[in-house]
């Protein structure tokens, strides 16, 4: 009779909310091993890194000059793939493609594999946001399999939308994990920033909404006037707070996910059970029809 | 209309050091200088460069010229002595004076806009003197108004203020116990005697600010500012100084002849690299 092994439980999850270096990437990744080890150091499972960790994010013309590819033999993922045998792994980045063109990217990578590759979707082109003028808009929202469950990575404004979250969590995702390099803006009387605000309320909505696992990392330090505001959070199925970060610094974030909380939420609460796929495709199909 | 432009001082506090140290360091530097003028801008950025970077690494320089107003200078020590870090008083009348005796008349813009430029060369040779990097004094009111001189007051390096209005920038030091003095007295270039900000543009820095508020970070039109209770006459003027100094905030355009031309499309930030 064939034994398969116990479900994994609990993950230990760290965040890694981190400065980043302009335009380094090798000063970056230097940074990432020495956080990947203190890491190790805590028995952590899995540590997310922020949107472009290993670049920097206000690049402009750096783009094609700090590209890489998350493969092994590429200088750059080769350590991080190596280092993925004893935690999986998120790491932001840009990533070229075949064709030369460059998309902001986030790589899942766990026991020596590159597990997935999300490039961003909605790219800000507007305000202080200049994305859509350097890289290519990515294509597709997908979950994956991961040795705890079915998850789904997004990057910054593509969380900003309902639409990729809610795609993710039909496609079986039951953990969401956001990856940003926000820059904070939106000062009042309030204890925090605007956007901290509005992405705290949103993260908790929609583990909320999607009775999920929520896992937000966001970076910390300036470029040029641009703050980054930190903050990085953990909500669970219950739309709870259940980790936060500090403000405006660096921090390495630990949390455990409980995923036993998805039984009990979902128990209570079946917002999944109930979601009506096909009247939301048919409806949908109606109205872009029109 | 109620327009509330108060700010969290604490949170501002916290990003703005944060902001002169990451600045400061990323370039290399670990030290800043400042223009104590004694009024409450250059005040307010000289306290947040010495809770950044310590005392022992903020030069303040004084610059009076033989008829500044004594009680400039009276203010700016008491700020010094209040945060205990270096400073200078150093004269610029003697370096303006042999040209501003040329000038037909009373030229007191010339008069202003020399002393101001004279005053960006000292403190930029003091820069490289102390090692320290210029922290700025302006405030987004003045910015948006392009109430200063062009390579003179809005030189620097680095400026914590200039996303403040004039109204923050007064609530703000209030929060950071700057002397009272500094905050209530009218604000004033200080270029000929009885010169004020309110009194060359026309209206307080109360009024402007609201609108400045609606017009700019509120994106409302003209129109929109007038429904809401601003006089027409005045909503028009600031629009129109607006645009016209556009080009004080704005590099000189180079014209492009090229596939890549540096202000166009050679993109890059100042923190490029580090």
């Amino acid at each position: 009779m064939l034994r398969f092994p116990a479900p994994i439980m609990k993950i230990h999850l760290a965040i890694a909310q981190i400065n980043t270096v302009l335009g380094d990437v090798q000063a970056n990744l230097e940074k990432h091993l020495a956080v990947i080890a203190e890491a190790k150091q805590s028995s952590i499972d899995l540590l997310v890194f922020p949107e472009l960790s290993l670049t920097g994010y206000m690049l402009q013309d750096l783009v094609p000059t700090v590209a890489c590819r998350p493969t092994s033999d590429d200088p750059i993922f080769k350590s991080l793939i190596e280092a993925s045998h004893d935690l999986d792994l998120v790491v932001g980045f840009v990533n070229e493609d075949v064709r030369s063109r460059f998309y902001i990217a986030a790589a899942y990578l766990a026991r020596g594999e590159v597990v997935q590759v999300h490039h961003k979707v909605y790219l800000p082109t507007y305000g202080l946001f200049d994305e859509g003028r350097f890289f290519a808009w990515g294509d597709a929202i997908r979950a994956f399999d991961t040795r705890f469950g079915r998850m789904g990575i997004l990057i910054c404004e593509d969380f900003w939308h309902a639409s990729p979250p809610y795609l993710l969590w039909l496609d079986g995702a039951d953990i969401l994990l956001f990856t940003s390099a926000s820059p904070g803006r939106g000062l009042n009387t309030e204890p925090q920033l605007e956007s901290t605000r509005w992405v705290e309320e949103i993260n908790q909505a929609y583990a909320s909404l999607f009775t999920s696992f929520i896992v937000h990392s966001n970076r910390v330090g300036f470029e040029d006037g641009l703050n980054f505001w930190g903050g990085s959070t953990v909500f669970d199925p219950n739309g709870h707070k259940i980790a936060q970060g500090p403000y405006f610094e660096e921090a390495l974030i630990c949390s455990e996910i409980d995923l036993a909380g998805i039984h009990r939420t979902r128990a209570r609460l079946p917002l999944l059970r109930d979601e009506r796929t096909a009247l939301v495709q048919r409806e949908l199909g109606r109205i872009l029809s029109k | 209309m109620n327009i509330d432009l108060s700010i969290n001082p604490e949170l501002a506090r916290t990003i703005l050091t944060g902001f002169i140290k990451s600045e400061i360091k990323r370039a290399g530097f670990s030290r800043a200088v400042i223009a104590l003028s004694g009024g409450i801008d250059s005040a307010l950025s000289y306290v947040l460069a010495v809770e950044a970077l310590g005392p022992e690494n903020v030069l303040a320089v004084r610059m009076p010229y033989k008829s500044s107003n004594p009680d400039s200078l009276e203010h700016a020590q008491l700020l010094i002595d209040q945060q205990g870090s270096p400073s200078l008083t150093i004269q610029i009348t003697e370096l303006v004076d042999p040209l501003i005796e040329e000038l037909p008349g009373e030229a007191k813009v010339r008069k202003g806009n020399i002393m101001a430029r004279a005053r960006m060369i000292v403190i930029f040779d003091q820069s490289e003197a102390f090692k320290g990097l210029v922290v700025g004094t302006s405030n987004k009111t003045e910015i948006l108004l392009g109430y200063s001189t062009v390579y003179g007051d809005s030189a620097c390096a680095l400026n914590p203020i200039g996303d403040l209005y004039k109204t923050q920038v007064r609530q703000f030091a209030r929060a950071l116990e700057i002397p009272a003095a500094i905050i209530d007295k009218a604000p004033s270039a200080d270029l000929w005697a009885g010169q004020t900000d309110e009194g060359e543009l026309g209206f307080t820095y109360a009024e402007v600010d609201r609108l400045l508020y609606l017009l700019v970070d509120q994106r409302f039109s003209p129109a929109e500012c007038i429904d809401a209770g601003f006089e027409a006459d005045f909503v028009h003027k600031v629009v129109e100084r607006i645009r016209s100094n556009q080009f004080k905030r704005v590099l000189p355009p180079i014209a492009k002849l090229s596939n890549r031309t540096v202000g166009y499309d050679f993109l890059y930030l100042r923190d490029w690299g580090t």
